[in-house]
């Protein structure tokens, strides 16, 4: 028989438990959402800052005029910086996405097997490179042997940079579309390259386009590649085979210069920079959360939460 | 008779086709055997000319006839700098993982983790900037000048004047950088537990915190040390923002004294000198060199990360259909 003294310490022992880990619970908890506002307060405070000083550098003459000469009145503008990034962005897709996407379909329809777990592990690598490593090799392949820094070196590097990105969301994507599809297009006798550009492309467009602005988005912002590759420039593009400029170039080149106009335009510069990535980025997740379906597994994971 | 006449194999299309396709896988493999080659074949000069003592070396003159270079103190810069920023962010990371994958309520996941995914997007140079101008004087008046006053110069890893462009202040902003990258992924991976797991703890009267221990974190273990180590890879190869904020020590003062001291990382370096060396001299050839390094890390650390995380999916998909 337990004895009331026995009780009695028996509860003491189990209110001390379980007080204490209620606590220790709601301790947690604590941190933890702590954990999430730390996080959170750089992004805003980022965003506010660039936005309210990056509106005030604002003007047409800021987007389309020449850079000033150095510390001189006239601080110009950053329209060259704004035509070399539309430039690399198109001639780096012209290369990149080409080539991701037929990777993105050997993984997917070619794929399993060895050769193709070791490209797919490779691919995930090269994603995570760092960018600057890029770019030296791109100086070393292209600079040195040509001679000069061109639009094309930067293209390249920049191009390297989308490759995998592109080529694992198209193979996720592609992955998405049911395999009978595929054999409703055998039946009809259609080719296996025809059945994969008209049956399996088009059923896969929404992961496509968003894997390819993803990776715009990503290259948009990237500084390091371009140091080595089209080294900066003041002046409009006149050739492709010639040094330009690019906005992530130019805010760097801007925040190293100790006047208030120059930081005053670095804002500027960050802000229109800032206004592409971010607006890629959440009308990519906008259309895919609309339309749950037809996009990425990676998304689909994110908006199967809710 | 009726005889069908049934081609036999693909015709030339289809093989083009698959031609081409593997043409394109095989492109990223040649992608990675030429950053090799063209890194190796592009620092030849400079691995002659030091040696060893390249690696181990403190010295960085790059006057004519004077020339010497080691890469030593960057290595530790990198180090340093990478295990600061790791320190930070690491449990930050955890925590909110922890957050969007246990507590927050249904309504708050996704808009939350789509602002961490937008974290992750801005680009690098915007969070230098920013640092530049307006963290860094937070930080210093905030943090450092005081720490500085109570600790003085006695004190090793607090010593020197602060001025905000120090290690210190790289690795913070490095860490604010690479938070959205090991939250997201170990977010995943928290939830890939399977719920049966979280429910038998549930079951057992355990709180929160104690499902979280008893039940997500040893089955996702393997995975956020993975999840870690990608984080690291990407600390050790940011360039930017560390190179605005990192105060550019060269040579033997380069090497990591004091958090409030200048420092130098092996992005940083490449990203500063590279306007002044010169074509086919011996400064482009250490530079090359120190990416030769650099990639060289980078490779192991993202390699032994896919593993790892590759791993993991592999043991829960095998545990899903158990």
């Amino acid at each position: 028989m337990i004895t009331v003294e026995q009780r009695t310490e028996f509860r003491k022992h189990f209110r001390y438990n379980v007080g204490r880990r209620l606590v220790l619970d709601k301790v947690v908890k604590c941190l933890v959402f702590i954990c999430v506002l730390v996080a959170i307060v750089p992004l805003i405070a980022i965003l506010v800052n660039v936005f309210s000083n990056g509106a005030a550098a604002l003007s047409w003459n800021f987007l389309t005029q020449v850079p000033g000469a150095v510390g001189s009145d006239d601080p110009g503008g950053i329209g060259p910086a704004i035509q070399g990034t539309l430039i690399l962005i198109g001639l780096s897709s012209l290369i990149g996405v080409p080539i991701g996407v037929m990777g993105g379909i050997f993984l997917s329809e070619y794929g399993n097997n060895r050769y193709g777990r070791t490209v797919r592990f490779f691919n995930d690598v090269l994603a995570e490179f760092p960018t600057i490593v890029i770019g030296v090799f791109t100086f070393v392949l292209i600079v040195l042997t040509f001679g000069d820094f061109s639009i094309w070196a930067g293209s390249f590097a920049l191009s390297i940079i989308m490759l995998p990105i592109i080529m694992r969301t198209t193979e996720e994507s592609l992955k998405l579309v049911p395999v009978t599809y595929r054999e409703a297009g055998y039946a009809l006798g259609i080719r296996r390259w025809k059945v994969v550009f008209t049956i399996v492309l088009s059923g896969a467009r929404g992961g496509l386009v968003t894997g390819i602005l993803l990776s715009v988005a990503r290259i948009a912002g990237e500084t390091a590649p371009l140091v080595f590759t089209i080294l900066g420039s003041s002046q409009f593009v006149q050739d492709l085979g010639g040094p330009a400029d690019a906005l992530p170039l130019r805010i760097w080149r801007l925040s190293s210069l100790p006047y208030d106009s120059a930081v005053t335009q670095g804002w500027g510069a960050a802000f229109i920079l800032i206004i592409i990535v971010l607006s890629i980025n959440i009308g990519v997740r906008y259309l895919f959360l609309r339309k749950k379906g037809q996009t990425l597994l990676k998304f689909k994971k994110l908006g199967s939460v809710s | 008779m009726i005889s069908v006449k049934m081609k036999k194999g693909s015709p030339i299309t289809d093989k083009i086709f698959k031609f081409v396709a593997i043409g394109a896988a095989t492109y990223v493999l040649a992608i990675i055997i030429m950053i090799v080659v063209n890194l190796t074949t592009g620092s030849a000069q400079i691995w002659q000319q030091e040696g060893i003592s390249f690696l181990t070396g403190s010295d960085w003159n790059s006057v004519e006839g004077r020339e010497s270079y080691g890469a030593a103190p960057y290595i530790m810069g990198t180090l340093v700098n990478a295990g600061i920023a790791m320190a930070i962010s690491v449990p930050l990371s955890f925590g909110i993982a922890m957050f969007l994958s246990e507590l927050a309520p249904k309504l708050l996941r996704t808009p939350l983790a789509m602002v961490i995914e937008l974290l992750a997007a801005v680009p690098s140079v915007v969070y230098g900037l920013w640092g530049l101008l307006v963290f860094r004087l937070y930080i210093q008046n905030w943090i450092e000048v005081p720490l500085h006053n109570l600790f003085g110069d006695q004190s090793i890893i607090f010593a020197g004047t602060p001025f905000g462009l120090d290690i210190f202040t790289a690795s913070v902003v490095l860490a604010i950088m690479i938070v959205p990258t090991i939250a997201s992924i170990s977010k995943e991976i928290m939830l890939a537990v399977p719920n049966s797991q979280r429910e038998a703890a549930y079951m057992l009267g355990a709180t929160k915190w104690e499902v979280f221990r008893i039940a997500v974190l040893p089955y996702s273990k393997s995975g956020l040390i993975g999840a870690t180590i990608l984080g690291l890879g990407r600390a050790v190869g940011e360039t930017m923002a560390v190179t605005m904020l990192i105060g550019n020590a060269t040579g033997a003062a380069a090497f990591p004294s004091s958090l409030f001291a200048p420092g130098q990382t092996l992005a940083s370096i490449m990203a500063n000198e590279f306007a002044e060396a010169s074509q086919g001299g011996l400064h482009l050839a250490a530079l090359v060199g120190v990416g030769l390094i650099l990639f060289l890390m980078a490779f192991a650390i993202n390699v032994v990360a896919h593993l790892l995380v590759a791993r993991v999916v592999k043991s829960h998909e095998g545990a899903v259909l158990a």
